[in-house]
C-alpha cells in the first residue's frame, strides 16, 4: 500500500520533534547525567496518590461530568483567584483537560480556520507550531532575544500582526528559556492587542515556578484582557504531577463552550482518579499554604543559582532566567552549533542537554539545561560541562 | 532577610551537612563571608549542634539492638521532669530522651550490643532510679524512615532522559 496516499499529508509532513532525535542518542548511554528532562524530579505528594487510591477503593471508576468534577472546578477557580488574581466561573468558564497539552490542541482547533496565522515566541515549547499545523493554521514564530531576556516585545508583536492573525500563544514562564513576563510587560502586549480581535492562548503551566521574589502575572488579570484570553494551566509542574495528565482550560464561556464540545466528543472527561488526586493537591495546598510547592521552588532556585554561577565560571553568557526550571546559556563563544555542543557534551562528558534549535530556529547558539534533577547531579554535571568548555577553548 | 538566610542555610545543611559555605553562598545569592558568619552564629547559639552523617547501622552491625522504652516518672518539685530526664540521658547507652504527652512521660531510646545487655540496663539502671515508676520496653525490629530519609528507597528516577 502506498501510505503516502492514505495519510493526511499536512500532518505526515510535520517533522518529528528535534527532542525525539536527541532522545534516541541519550537513551543508549547508561550513566549519562541528563539535564534534558522537562518534568519535576519531585514526585507527587503521597497524600495525592493516596486520594486517588482511595477513590478507586470507593469504586469511583466511572466517567465524571465532561468538564470534570464540580468540586475540582470550584477548587481550581479558588486557587487561580488566590494565587494569581484571576476569577473564573466554575460552571461556565473552566474545564479539566488531559494535561495542559490537550488545552493547547483544543484552543487552537476552536479558533483556527484554514490559513489563519498563529503567533508564538521563538524559541518556545515544541508542540505549539505542530499544533497550529494540525489545526490547519500557519505558525508564525516571533523571534525573542537574549538582550530582551527572551520576552515577547510589543514591537516584535506588532511587526508580526497581519489581518490573518487569529491568535497569539503566550507561554510564560517559558520553556526552554526560563523567561518570565512581568505585569508591565504584559500590559504592553495588551496595549498592542487592544484594537484587534487576536485571542491570546496563555500557557501558564509554569506559573508557580518563579524566582527572585517575582510572582507570576497572569495575562487574563490585565484589565480588559480576560475576554480575549484562554488560560491554560495544570497540575504537572506546580504539584509535580506530570504522569497524572491533569490540566485545565479557562476562557470566556463562549469560547470555552466550543472547546468543551471537542473535549466532549473526543476525550469525554479527564481521568477520574486523576481528578481526585488533583483535588487533593489543591486541598493540601490551601491547608498548608502551599508548603510543598514552596519547598520545590526553594530547591529549584538553589539549583538555578548553581547553574548560573557555573556558566559564569565557564565564561558562557546566560541571562538570568526567573521562571520554570530551565537555564538557556549561550554557547556561541565555543564556536560550536547547538547540535554539536549537545552531541559532543554527551559523548565526551556524558551530560545530556537539549540543543536550543529543538525549540525553534532562533534557539541556535543556545542549549537548554534543566535543573529538575537532584542537586548533587546538577553540581556534577556543571563540573563536567566546565571541563568540556575548557577543553574546547584550549 | 537575615532570618530567611538562616532558614535557608539550616535547610541546606540539614539536607547535606557537607555543603561548603562557598556553595551555600552560590545557592542563596549571598556572599561567602556572610554565610560563614551566619553559620558561626548558628553554632554559637547552639542551633547547629553537630554535623553527623545519617548511617543505616542495620547494614553495619547485625548484632546491635535498639529499644524504645516508655518511662513513667514522678516529677520533682522545682525541677519538673528535667532532673530525672538528665539522670537518664547521662547514661552512654541512652541515645535519645523525649518528654512526651499522653500515657507515659519519657520516651527513651537505648542501644546495646545484645538483647541481654539492654534488658540488664533497663532492669538494673533505669528501673531502679528514684522517681521511675514503671518502664515498658519495645525492641526496634526494623527502621524504615528516619528524619525524612527512607532507608531502603527502591524508587529510581524513571523519567524519560529527554522530554520536551
Amino acid at each position: 500500500m502506498n501510505y503516502d496516499r492514505v495519510l493526511n499529508s499536512r500532518i505526515a509532513q510535520v517533522p518529528p520533534s528535534g527532542i525525539r532525535k536527541f532522545f534516541d542518542v541519550v537513551s543508549t548511554m547508561k550513566d549519562a547525567i541528563s539535564l534534558g528532562v522537562g518534568e519535576p524530579d519531585f514526585t507527587s505528594q503521597w497524600s495525592v496518590n493516596d486520594a486517588a487510591i482511595y477513590s478507586l477503593r470507593q469504586g469511583r471508576t466511572h466517567y465524571t461530568a465532561n468538564a470534570g468534577l464540580m468540586a475540582l472546578r470550584e477548587a481550581a477557580c479558588d486557587y487561580l483567584e488566590a494565587r494569581f488574581g484571576t476569577r473564573y466561573d466554575p460552571k461556565t468558564e473552566i474545564f479539566m483537560t488531559v494535561g495542559a497539552s490537550e488545552g493547547i490542541d483544543l484552543a487552537l482547533r476552536a479558533l483556527v480556520e484554514p490559513g489563519d496565522e498563529v503567533l508564538m515566541p521563538d524559541p518556545s515549547y515544541v508542540s505549539y507550531s505542530p499544533g497550529v499545523i494540525f489545526a490547519g493554521g500557519v505558525p508564525r514564530p516571533v523571534v525573542t532575544r537574549e538582550e530582551d531576556e527572551f520576552r515577547l516585545t510589543p514591537e516584535a508583536l506588532k511587526a508580526a500582526l497581519t489581518p490573518r492573525t487569529k491568535a497569539l500563544i503566550l507561554p510564560y514562564p517559558n520553556n526552554p528559556t526560563g523567561a518570565i513576563m512581568e505585569r508591565p510587560h504584559l500590559e504592553a502586549i495588551a496595549d498592542a492587542l487592544r484594537d484587534t480581535d487576536v485571542i491570546v492562548i496563555s500557557d501558564e503551566i509554569y506559573a508557580e515556578l518563579t524566582y527572585g521574589g517575582k510572582k507570576h502575572a497572569s495575562f487574563a488579570s490585565i484589565p480588559g484582557m480576560k475576554e480575549r484570553t484562554i488560560t491554560l494551566n495544570g497540575f504537572s509542574k506546580a504539584f509535580a504531577m506530570t504522569g497524572w495528565r491533569m490540566g485545565y482550560a479557562c476562557a470566556p464561556a463562549e469560547i470555552l463552550r466550543v472547546m468543551l464540545k471537542m473535549h466532549q466528543y473526543t476525550i469525554l472527561c479527564a481521568p477520574t482518579a486523576g481528578q481526585y488526586a488533583a483535588l487533593e493537591a489543591l486541598k493540601v495546598g490551601r491547608e498548608t499554604d502551599y508548603a510543598y510547592v514552596n519547598e520545590m521552588v526553594r530547591t529549584y532556585d538553589r539549583r538555578r543559582r548553581i547553574m548560573l554561577d557555573a556558566y559564569k565560571q565557564m565564561g558562557l553568557s546566560c541571562f538570568e532566567p526567573r521562571g520554570a526550571f530551565y537555564t538557556f546559556p549561550c554557547i556561541k563563544s565555543t564556536g560550536l552549533s547547538s547540535q554539536q555542543f549537545a552531541e559532543r557534551l554527551l559523548r565526551e562528558k556524558k551530560v545530556a542537554c537539549v540543543p536550543g534549535t529543538a525549540f525553534g530556529e532562533s534557539g541556535e547558539g543556545y542549549v537548554r539545561c534543566s535543573y529538575a534533577t537532584a542537586t548533587d547531579k546538577v553540581i556534577e554535571a556543571m563540573e563536567r560541562m566546565k571541563e568540556f568548555v575548557r577543553g574546547i577553548r584550549n | 532577610m537575615i532570618r530567611d538566610l538562616e532558614l535557608s542555610i539550616l535547610e541546606i545543611l540539614f539536607n547535606d551537612a557537607r555543603t561548603t559555605p562557598a556553595r551555600i553562598a552560590v545557592m542563596t545569592g549571598h556572599s561567602e563571608e556572610e554565610v560563614t558568619a551566619v553559620i558561626r552564629s548558628l553554632e554559637a547559639q547552639k542551633i547547629i549542634l553537630k554535623y553527623p552523617a545519617m548511617i543505616n547501622w542495620d547494614r553495619v552491625e547485625a548484632d546491635q539492638v535498639e529499644a524504645v522504652i516508655e518511662v513513667r516518672v514522678t516529677p520533682q518539685r522545682d525541677e519538673g521532669f528535667d532532673a530525672i530526664a538528665e539522670q537518664i540521658y547521662r547514661f552512654d547507652e541512652v541515645s535519645s530522651v523525649y518528654l512526651m504527652s499522653g500515657a507515659y512521660d519519657l520516651m527513651v531510646t537505648v542501644k546495646a550490643s545484645s538483647m541481654k545487655q539492654l534488658a540488664l540496663f533497663v532492669a538494673e539502671k533505669l528501673s531502679t532510679l528514684d522517681h521511675v515508676l514503671s518502664t515498658a520496653t519495645h525492641f526496634v525490629l526494623k527502621k524504615y524512615k528516619l528524619e525524612g530519609v527512607i532507608f531502603e528507597d527502591r524508587r529510581q528516577d524513571e523519567r524519560l532522559v529527554i522530554s520536551p
